[in-house]
Parts: structure tokens; sequence; C-alpha cells
């Protein structure tokens, strides 16, 4: 009467199947963060001025900021509709490890929200008088970045899963692991655009994704079944 | 010989009101545990803590032995759960839903549509579970307890909008299911009348 049970890998695919079939059929989840980005990257320009030097001084900064902001904006709904039409429920009565299915939900949050916003990356950047060169850093920074983004977030979206309007703390919990992010992926850019070399940065960068990687799909499970007893 | 699924000295408190103390069951292939109680007696509470989602105050949650809160994956291989909120997507539809059940849990390998000919859904397969009534999206809950290949079903309040039809079905199910030695723990305010394997917990 039964049968294999799936395993970990099949459960994770799974979840990402549904998930970016969920968000090919309401398209508005994916691109309210990114219009958001560009919004805020493309009138920063206009509120500065066209001095070039200015704008060229504040891009990296403004681009990342912008890039952090609209990540932050879509991980609120992350575990949100899964809670509430109790599929989230299904899930940790599921034989396949919780954390399998969360590291699935923080991959298919980076493919709908961060990998889209490195591949507009390039065409926001222009209103800053970016060379291509460093626009090319610009992306490489943005697409470590968040994918540690993706999953630090999840860790705050489970954690704040339950409660009602919990958008400002999940911004509290997420921000302090996420400032290293920023600085480095901001100031590498930055470095890059003065004539600096980027290794060092884009070697944070990279070591801190994988860091965060090995331990926020635990952190993820472990806060999903405490946020929803 | 011990029990396959026992509870053992339950205590649970919900902020500062006692829902059960001192609770103990014990269930074998071919039974099923009936949970009854007025709204609001923790039903449903009692529900969620043997499927290990609320931590007890004290006792324990036995599945073959084995405490459910430490073997987790193990106990999970074995249930499926028909919960109070059907756990669908509303955007996908109907097949969408279930064939992403098949990612989360075994399947007994029996015929996909004639399960969906069975529970009278057929006809609704291409269409979103947003567009299906609150009856029909029970049933695809019902669907999905066929569909899987586990021994120990839990039904939380499985009448729950479902017309006259469809409560029959979901005894004929259920005793079909315990028939063939499954375990099955529901809670219910209507009598239910599946046979003489009938356990009840009277929850005050």
């Amino acid at each position: 009467m039964t049968g294999e049970t799936p395993g970990m890998l099949a459960g994770m695919l799974g979840i990402i199947r549904r998930d970016l079939l969920l968000a090919w059929k309401r398209p508005g989840d994916v691109l309210n963060p990114l219009f958001f980005f560009a919004m805020v990257a493309t009138l920063f320009p206009l509120a500065i001025g066209p001095s070039p030097e200015q704008l060229e001084f504040s891009g990296p900064a403004v681009l990342w900021v912008a890039a952090l902001l609209a990540m932050l904006l879509s991980l609120n709904s992350l575990f949100l509709s899964d809670f509430e039409d109790g599929s989230l429920d299904q899930m940790l009565v599921s034989p396949v490890p919780l954390s399998a299915l969360a590291l699935g939900k923080s991959i298919t949050h980076w493919l709908t929200s961060g990998l889209p916003l490195v591949l507009v990356s390039p065409v926001v950047a222009i209103t800053f008088r970016m060379p291509i060169s460093v626009t090319g850093f610009l992306m490489i920074t943005l697409l470590l970045g968040t994918i540690s983004l993706s999953l630090l977030g999840s860790i705050g979206a489970a954690l704040t899963v339950g409660l009602h309007r919990g958008t400002a703390l999940l911004s509290l919990l997420i921000l302090p692991l996420a400032m290293p992010v920023l600085i480095f992926g901001a100031r590498t850019v930055s470095l890059v655009a003065a004539g600096d070399g980027a290794a060092g940065g884009l070697y944070f960068l990279g070591a801190y994704a994988v860091l965060v990687l090995s331990f926020a799909p635990f952190a993820t499970a472990a806060a999903l079944r405490i946020s929803n007893e | 010989m011990t029990a396959k699924l026992s509870g053992e000295d339950l205590t649970l408190f919900r902020g500062e009101r006692c829902l059960f103390e001192g609770l103990s069951f014990a269930l074998n292939p071919g039974e099923l545990l009936l949970l009854e109680g007025r709204n609001g007696t923790g039903k449903t509470s009692l529900m969620r803590a043997i499927g290990g989602l609320i931590s007890l105050e004290s006792g324990d949650v036995l599945w073959e032995g084995k405490s459910v809160y430490t073997f987790r994956q193990e106990f999970y291989a074995a249930l499926v759960w028909m919960a109070h909120r059907v756990g669908f997507k509303a955007d996908l539809t109907l097949v969408e839903n279930l064939r992403f059940e098949a990612h989360l849990r075994s399947q007994s390998g029996v015929d996909f549509d004639e399960v969906l000919s069975r529970l009278d859904i057929d006809r609704l397969k291409r269409l979103p579970v947003r567009s299906l009534s609150a009856g029909q999206q029970r049933r695809v809950a019902l669907a999905r307890m066929l569909l899987s290949g586990v021994p120990l079903w839990l039904m939380d309040e499985p009448f729950t909008n479902l017309d006259r039809e469809g409560r029959a079905l979901v005894m004929k199910l259920t005793r079909e299911h315990l028939d063939e030695g499954g375990m099955c723990i529901m809670a219910a305010h209507q009598d239910v009348d599946i046979g003489s394997n009938v356990k009840k917990v009277v929850l005050q």
C-alpha cells in the first residue's frame, strides 16, 4: 500500500516548481519589488541633479540600498500565503525535511526577486552614468549579495509569519545580518569605479553567501516550527 | 504489545487555560480514535499536538514506541492530515495542487482519475481551486488522503461544508481505510457511524 517516501531533492524541486508556477500566474508579486527598485534608482538622479561627479559617486550606494529595500519588500510575503491557506501545515507534516523545503522557498524567492534585480540593474545603472566595465561588477556583487539576502530573509520571514504586520519586525531582524552585504556590495562597486581591485569584496560576498547557505535553511525550518505553534 | 500510536499523560496549556491534563490514548491498526467535545475544548489543539505541531506541557506521543517529537520524519512518512484549512493554492488548478502533494508524501499508486471520479470532482480538474466551492475543496482534500499511501489519517472536522452524499462518502472511505488496516483520528461533532472499532476521547 505504501509507496516511496519522496526524498529531499524531490521535495525541494517540487516546491520550486509550484512556487514558480504561482509566480507565473501572479506576476504582480514579482514585478512590484522590481518596479520599486527601478523607481527609486531612476528618481534619485533627478533629485540629485545632472552633475556627473555626484551621480558617479552616489550610484553604487543608491543602487545597492534600493536593491536591499526591494528584497526586504518582497520577503514579507514569502511564507504568508502558505500560512494563510494552510499549505504551511501540510509542509510541516511532510516526511521531506523541512529545511529542504525552506531552501526550496529561498531558491524560488531568489529566482523571482533577486535574479530580476540583477538583470535589470545594468539598465538602471545607465541613469548614474556608470561605465560598462563597472556595471559588470555591480551585477556580480548583486548576484552574490541577493543570494545571501534571500536566505537570511527567509529566517526573518519564518519568524514573523504568525504575526500580523510583521514587516517592521522582519526588517529589524534582518538588517543587522544584511549590513555586511550592503557595505561590501556597495563599497566594492565604488572601488572598481575608482580604479581599484574588486577581488577582496567579491571573495567576502561569496564567502558570506556560502556561510549563510550553510545555516539559513535549518534556522528557517526551526523558526517555522516555532512560529506555527 | 505496545500500541502503534499512543499518547501518554498528555497535558496542554494554551495561555493560562488548561485544555487537557493527563490524557492518554492508544491506537492500533483498524481503529478509529474519535475526539469529541464542544467548540473551543481543544480538539484541534489535541490533533495538532499529536501531529507534533504544538509542544506539550508534559507527556509524549509515541509512534511505534518512538517519540514523534524526536523521530518526526518517520512519523510524518506515515500520516496525512486533513486540516481545517485545506492547504491548497487557490491560483493553481486541482491537478497542479495534487501533483505537488506527490512531492510531499508517498503515494499509494492508485489511479488518479479513478479517485477524482469517485469523489465526483473529475469535472473540475482544470479549474483553479479558487473557483471551487468550499465543499468541493474538501473533496479535493479527501483526494489527497486517498492518493497518499499512508496508514494514519488525521481528520479535523472532515464533515464541514460537505453535503449529505459527501458526509456519507467520508464515512465509507474511512471504513474502507480501517478495514484495510489503516488508522484514523477524527475530530467531529456529529455522530460517526463507522463500526465497532471506535475509541473515544471526550474533551471537557
